[in-house]
């Protein structure tokens, strides 16, 4: 498909998207617009009532001009040191996030490799991976919080563990698949040259199982921001992008609520868009594309 | 005192067991191969060819009997990088340059960077491929990666070569010309070739002993003694001799399937 025929449906289903929005702030916050009209005994025509819908101060569905208008300021006009600049909070939590990624992608490679090699890992573990997966992380969190702080961590380490929790299942699962690709053929050829366990991983392994790798990285990156920001919410205090929809929640601010959500949305598409580059030199490099 | 020989096989067996049933793959092989012969294995697909070279590079284990792979057990000739096997498929790796991949067995067997370079060139020039080094496989012709793959069996200078049906996948005006590459590289180096394949012509155009063999259960049929004289120009495949051969061959092979 070339790049025009793909702009098309792309632009349409945004258009949608904003128009349903705009609509269902209208219809959201006029109870509000009409408690407001009733006190002062005044009735609203229907251009009335959606001006005023769109730009009462703590709307209970804010609208997109706001949601922008409130990102644009607590980015642009406040310093970036200060807990009400965005910047500042999207920092913590990419922070946390590189943090327990690289945690994450390490352990996740490490169990592959055992579990690829070793029969007796595989059978033993494995199980364990898959049910470390089906316990909820909202109820773990804070548990982990709690020991780690009783043991002394706090701040930025309880978090990584968190978001390391999330981001190693996918890279365990991918790269078990990947060090697996070679064919008979090339092991067979390995053993005819009496190559060691070692020398087959490095050589062979690792690099046939690049296309798995990057796609593995994508999952745990997006694991990892969600873990973050889910270990920012029992922690408290601290900051984050999480720590900020908390707070907006908690003072029903919803406008700090939208404008986290959104932030969260583009570190989260930056950091996947830039391995999806890296993915694309590397692989193109190696002629390797799955 | 005689001489030893490279390869001796007696009563080998071989049987897999698979889901449906066990399959004998290998019955009663005997062989011997002399320093320096060329071997062909010819037979039908399922007679075991292949499994008998599998079994000489210890890729495969025999159920039972005797098997030696110049004086020792398989295993040991390939711990000792006895052999050099060359597969169906080139299997050359996407990212390494062919200089590199001629590199891999040598960066495995722990050679010298110079040493590697130097055998590098060397095995280029045998098999034609000099001034390749940086190309890539995918730059490369079908016949040009199997050389490649030939000249990276070649390059820790073992003394036997293994050969899997290597020219099966290319088209015959590729394969006659490797066929006869093949031959020139054989008496230039006095390796001992042991290779497999499907087709009357290239087995007898190619070998000093051409064993027939036939499927259900795999075994050797007839162990052909070729004297056609070692120079061998293409047009050598219109003599009578050579047809006589080819006759011998396709009797063997036909016998081996009348009595199914």
């Amino acid at each position: 498909m070339s790049e025009n025929s793909k702009v098309f449906p792309v632009i349409s289903v945004l258009t949608i998207i904003v128009i349903l929005w705009y609509g269902f702030s209208v219809v959201l916050n006029a109870p509000w617009a009409y408690d407001q009209a009733k006190r002062n005994s005044i009735s609203l025509s229907f251009p009335e009532l959606v001006s005023k819908t769109w730009s009462q101060k703590r709307p209970k569905l804010p609208t997109p001009h706001q949601v922008a208008n409130e990102m644009w300021n607590t980015t642009v006009h406040q310093k970036i040191t200060s807990k009400r600049s965005l910047v500042y909070h999207t920092w913590i939590t990419f922070s946390e996030t590189m943090f327990g990624f690289f945690l994450g992608t390490s352990l996740g490679i490490l169990l592959a490799i055992a579990i690829v090699h070793n029969r007796a890992t595989a059978i033993s573990v494995m199980p364990w991976i898959i049910t470390s997966q089906t316990i909820p992380i909202l109820a773990l969190a804070p548990m982990i919080v709690v020991a780690l702080g009783s043991a002394g961590f706090s701040g930025l380490l309880p978090i990584a563990i968190i978001s390391m929790y999330l981001s190693f299942f996918p890279v365990v699962v991918g790269m078990v698949k990947g060090l697996k690709s070679p064919e008979r053929l090339e092991l067979d050829q390995m053993k005819t040259w009496s190559a060691s366990g070692s020398q087959v991983l490095v050589k062979l392994r690792l690099p046939k199982s690049m296309p798995y790798f990057f796609t593995s990285l994508k999952l745990g990156m997006a694991a990892a921001l969600v873990g973050a920001i889910v270990g920012e919410l029992p922690s408290g205090g601290g900051g984050g992008l999480g720590f900020r929809m908390l707070s907006g929640s908690t003072f029903g601010n919803t406008l700090h609520i939208w404008s986290g959500l959104f932030s969260a949305a583009v570190l989260a598409a930056s950091l996947i868009i830039f391995i999806g580059i890296l993915q694309k030199i590397i692989l193109k490099k190696m002629a390797l594309e799955l | 005192m005689p001489q030893p020989h490279v390869i001796e096989a007696s009563n080998l067996h071989l049987t897999f067991e698979t889901n449906d049933g066990p399959v004998n793959a290998l019955s009663d092989v005997n062989l011997t191969v002399k320093k320096g012969d060329f071997v062909s294995f010819i037979g039908p697909s399922g007679c075991g060819k292949t499994t008998l070279l599998r079994v000489l590079a210890d890729l495969d284990k025999p159920t039972s009997g005797e098997v030696t792979v110049n004086g020792v057990s398989p295993r040991d000739a390939r711990m000792a990088r006895a052999y050099g096997y060359v597969f169906q498929a080139a299997g050359l790796y996407p990212w390494r340059n062919i200089s590199s991949n001629i590199k891999l067995p040598l960066e495995i067997m722990g050679y010298s960077k110079s040493e590697q370079n130097s055998r590098v060139s060397k095995v280029l020039e045998l098999v034609e491929l000099t001034g390749f080094e940086k190309k890539f496989p995918w730059q490369l012709s079908g016949g040009m990666q199997q050389r490649a793959s030939i000249a990276r069996a070649l390059a820790f200078d073992a003394d036997i070569l293994l050969m899997d049906e290597p020219f099966g996948a290319l088209d015959e005006i590729v394969r006659d010309h490797l066929n006869e590459q093949l031959l020139k590289l054989w008496k230039s180096t006095n390796k001992t070739i042991c290779f497999v394949t499907h087709s009357i012509p290239e087995a007898v155009y190619l070998s000093t002993k051409i064993v027939v063999m036939s499927p259900r259960p795999g075994r050797i049929i007839d162990v052909i003694e070729s004297d056609l004289p070692s120079d061998r120009p293409l047009d050598i495949r219109d003599t009578k001799k050579f047809i006589e051969l080819s006759q011998r061959v396709r009797e063997g092979l036909r016998a081996g399937h009348s009595d199914e």
